[in-house]
């Protein structure tokens, strides 16, 4: 029982203790990987934040973004001109799903909202496959990748790319929401679309804005995933990474998704890199989990989800 | 209104088509159910797999007129290499009386095992599926020959030890694997250690869970490790994560070895020039210059009846599902020696798998001398006399790189024949008499 006690309590500080620089790096790959799913749990957050929906397809954006790029890459079309259309794609799929799926479903309850968007998961996936195949696809954009040592700790190039990718895209999307006209009546919908409604805020408008913004996240951390595992259908299931994210960070906040998702990447490469061993390793997944978990014991709403008092 | 209507149509219809590709079984047939996965995650591997597949069942039909005169009927069923949804395909497919079955995945071999004897139905799951199948005297209805994964993970260690100098210089070697968590992925993992003590090399075991797109921690151990070779037992996106992992830690790709399912195009693609020297064990050779990829484009990809792209033919998985497919029609003929030229019985067939003797002669009749190693199968041995190989990716295409490696027979043998008694005996079977049989 000592022993198993040490195993645990003790040996795994004793080595990080023993080898600084191989914990730094382990953080450092905590940090740009926990930064990678927050990219990911950003679209989440924007459309929950806009319509209070989960929208289950947003792990399959990613992917139906990335396909396009690529697929319009492959046909011959330079960076600049396949990655505008490929916002165009996704912003004239933000406007079909507000005509098709949501517009029909106003007032309806947010559990056939979100019946829908598991529909709309498996329509783009399909639609996906069909349009540009099945096949892996290297996506190469001129993200460099490859390594360097910096006193000990080697740093990966697109890793690093992604990072500072991901810390843009949050200090863009939270200025946008402060400070302009349209994230204001983005954010008074979220509270509550009737009273949005009542002083002429156009809900049809915010909703397309905001699939179409969520459809620009996904373009990002399309080039982000698909630069590290190539294009492919599993890309969806990076979806999968993101929920412990969003149980962390709360889904309504911009800035819970990239805190959610740096206790994330950290929490579950320490637990992998010292603690898996001892189990057999593979435990950085649902270690996630539990680490989500576990703050919700303490914070229900998440880190920076908003505290919700019913009079009962 | 008119376009909800229009919408449920076009559904209707789809779901009316049915599967994608199917021959219809006529009387005086054999039906062999294909249970694909086109769609989903694991689809870049799946479509090279039913492809190869169905194109060498088509070229026998439209070339021989059929097995001797008996022409096969399949038809595809998609499983997205999900477990659940392959036993429902197999369920469904069983009621065109099929004769045997290729379930092209562990997890679903495991599920159809119990069932072979009670439906008659033979499985062969070729390369994959459970070792301990192997010993046909407790295992009578599946066959994974040419090789099983305990048997390939000794043909690795023999390869490095060949690199390093002999099995001597093993000792105090570090060697990883990496490897799927999945039954799959461990199947390797009791040779792996048995050899790791006899041999006194460092063994470290390393597991990814599916689907493998974040392995940072992986090779955060890895670089701690140092390790002086990586072995790789991964599937889909996994493979090409590892693969560009591995470049990206500045790793020697050339003493990083996938394991057959670990070496396929769509493996070393996204790391492009990164994974020039990467290897993998194969026991199929690679290429579309052999005979019968030119009857297969004559036959059916000039005539239009091609199951996928011409330039899909010769890709490794491709070239292994034509082995695959030549396996069981090589089986079905012997058994045809001894039950006559008309539609068998499962029962009938499996009597021509344990009996399959497949000569280098007979294989340069069939147009694929030197795409695989001639088989022998048996009774007791269900894996046949295999061999492997080791082939490397130059940027381009991949080029084998080793002679024909004998698995370590002496280890894998019996630590094979004592798992096939705990897994019989989980399942009641008892063993039969090889001898009474012949």
């Amino acid at each position: 029982m000592s022993d198993l006690l040490y195993m645990v309590l003790v040996a795994p500080f004793k080595d990080m203790a023993g080898a600084p620089a191989f914990l730094v790096e382990v953080l450092i790959g905590g940090v740009f990987a926990g930064l990678m799913y927050s990219l990911v749990a950003l679209g989440f957050v924007l459309i929950y934040k806009a319509s209070g929906v989960f929208n289950f397809a947003q792990g399959v954006m990613v992917l139906f973004a990335a396909l396009t790029l690529v697929g319009l890459l492959e046909r011959g079309a330079p960076v600049v001109v396949a990655l505008a259309l490929t916002v165009a794609v996704m912003v004239g799929l933000a406007y079909a799903i507000e005509r098709v799926v949501l517009r029909p479903l106003v007032n309806q309850p947010q559990i056939i909202l979100f019946m829908a968007t598991i529909g709309l998961n498996f329509f783009l996936e399909g639609f996906g496959e069909m349009a540009w195949g099945a096949n892996v696809k290297k996506l190469d954009i001129g993200i460099p990748d490859r390594s360097f040592i910096v006193r000990g700790v080697q740093i990966n190039e697109l890793e690093l790319t992604a990072a500072v990718t991901a810390a843009v895209l949050v200090t863009l999307l939270a200025l946008f929401f402060q400070t302009t006209r349209i994230g204001r009546a983005l954010r008074a919908v979220a509270d509550d679309h009737e009273a949005a409604l009542s002083i002429g805020i156009p809900l049809k408008t915010i909703w397309v804005v905001v699939w179409s913004v969520a459809g620009v996240v996904a373009i990002v951390a399309g080039l982000m995933w698909g630069a590290k595992s190539g294009v492919q259908f599993s890309l969806s299931l990076i979806a999968l990474k993101a929920l412990p994210v969003l149980i962390l960070g709360g889904f309504e906040s911009v800035p819970g998704a990239i805190v959610g998702g740096l206790i994330i990447g950290v929490g579950e490469k320490l637990g992998e890199v010292y603690w898996g061993p001892l189990v057999g390793g593979a435990i950085e997944n649902w270690f996630a989990y539990v680490l989500a978990l576990a703050f919700l014991l303490v914070r229900p709403q998440g880190l920076f989800g908003e505290k919700i008092i019913e009079r009962v | 209104m008119t376009w909800r209507v229009a919408l449920v149509g076009i559904v209707a219809l789809a779901v009316a088509a049915g599967p994608w590709v199917t021959r219809v079984q006529a009387a005086g047939e054999i039906f062999i159910p294909l249970l694909v996965y086109r769609t989903g995650p694991y689809a870049p591997n799946g479509i090279p797999i039913a492809n190869g597949a169905i194109d060498y069942f088509t070229l026998v039909n439209e070339r021989d007129g059929g097995v001797n005169g008996v022409k096969i009927a399949f038809e595809e069923c998609e499983d997205q290499y999900d477990t659940k949804q392959g036993v429902e395909c197999y369920e469904r497919l069983k009621t065109k009386n099929p004769v045997l079955v290729n379930p092209y995945s562990t997890g679903i071999t495991y599920q159809l095992i119990p069932k072979a004897p009670v439906d008659k139905v033979v499985v062969h799951s070729m390369g994959y599926g459970m070792t301990a199948t192997a010993d046909g005297r407790w295992f009578p209805w599946v066959f994974n020959f040419p090789m099983t994964y305990w048997s390939q993970a000794s043909a690795f260690v023999k390869y490095v030890a060949a690199q390093e100098g002999g099995m001597d210089k093993l000792k105090g070697k570090k060697i990883a694997h990496i490897y799927h968590n999945s039954p799959y992925g461990k199947e390797a993992n009791p040779t792996l250690e048995e050899l790791a003590r006899r041999h006194a090399f460092e063994l470290t075991l390393l597991a990814v869970d599916h689907p493998g797109q974040e392995q940072k921690a992986t090779w955060l151990q890895i670089r701690r490790l140092n390790p002086d070779w990586i072995y790789i037992s991964g599937w889909g996106v996994m493979n090409q994560v590892a693969i560009k992992e591995a470049a990206a830690i500045g790793f020697k790709m050339d003493r990083v070895v996938g394991n057959w399912w670990t070496g396929t195009e769509v493996d070393v693609i996204p790391a492009g020039d990164a994974a020039k020297g990467y290897k993998s064990m194969n026991f199929n050779a690679p290429g579309a210059g052999f005979k019968v990829h030119q009857d297969i484009n004559k036959f059916l990809y000039d005539k239009g009846k091609g199951a996928g792209r011409r330039d899909g033919i010769g890709e490794v998985l491709y070239n292994r599902m034509v082995v695959n497919a030549m396996l069981n029609v090589e089986a079905i003929r012997t058994a045809m020696t001894k039950h006559g030229n008309k539609p068998l019985t499962g029962e009938q067939v499996r009597w021509g798998f344990e009996n399959l003797n497949l000569t280098e002669k007979r294989l340069e009749e069939l147009g694929m001398k030197g795409m695989m190693r001639p088989l022998r199968v048996t009774c007791e041995n269900h894996e046949g006399n295999g061999q492997a190989f080791v082939q490397q990716w130059d940027g381009k295409k991949w080029n084998v790189v080793s002679d024909w490696i004998e698995p370590i027979r002496e280890v894998v043998r019996p630590k094979l024949e004592a798992a096939a008694v705990d897994e019989a005996k989980k399942l009641g079977y008892t063993m039969r008499d090889c001898a009474k049989e012949k």
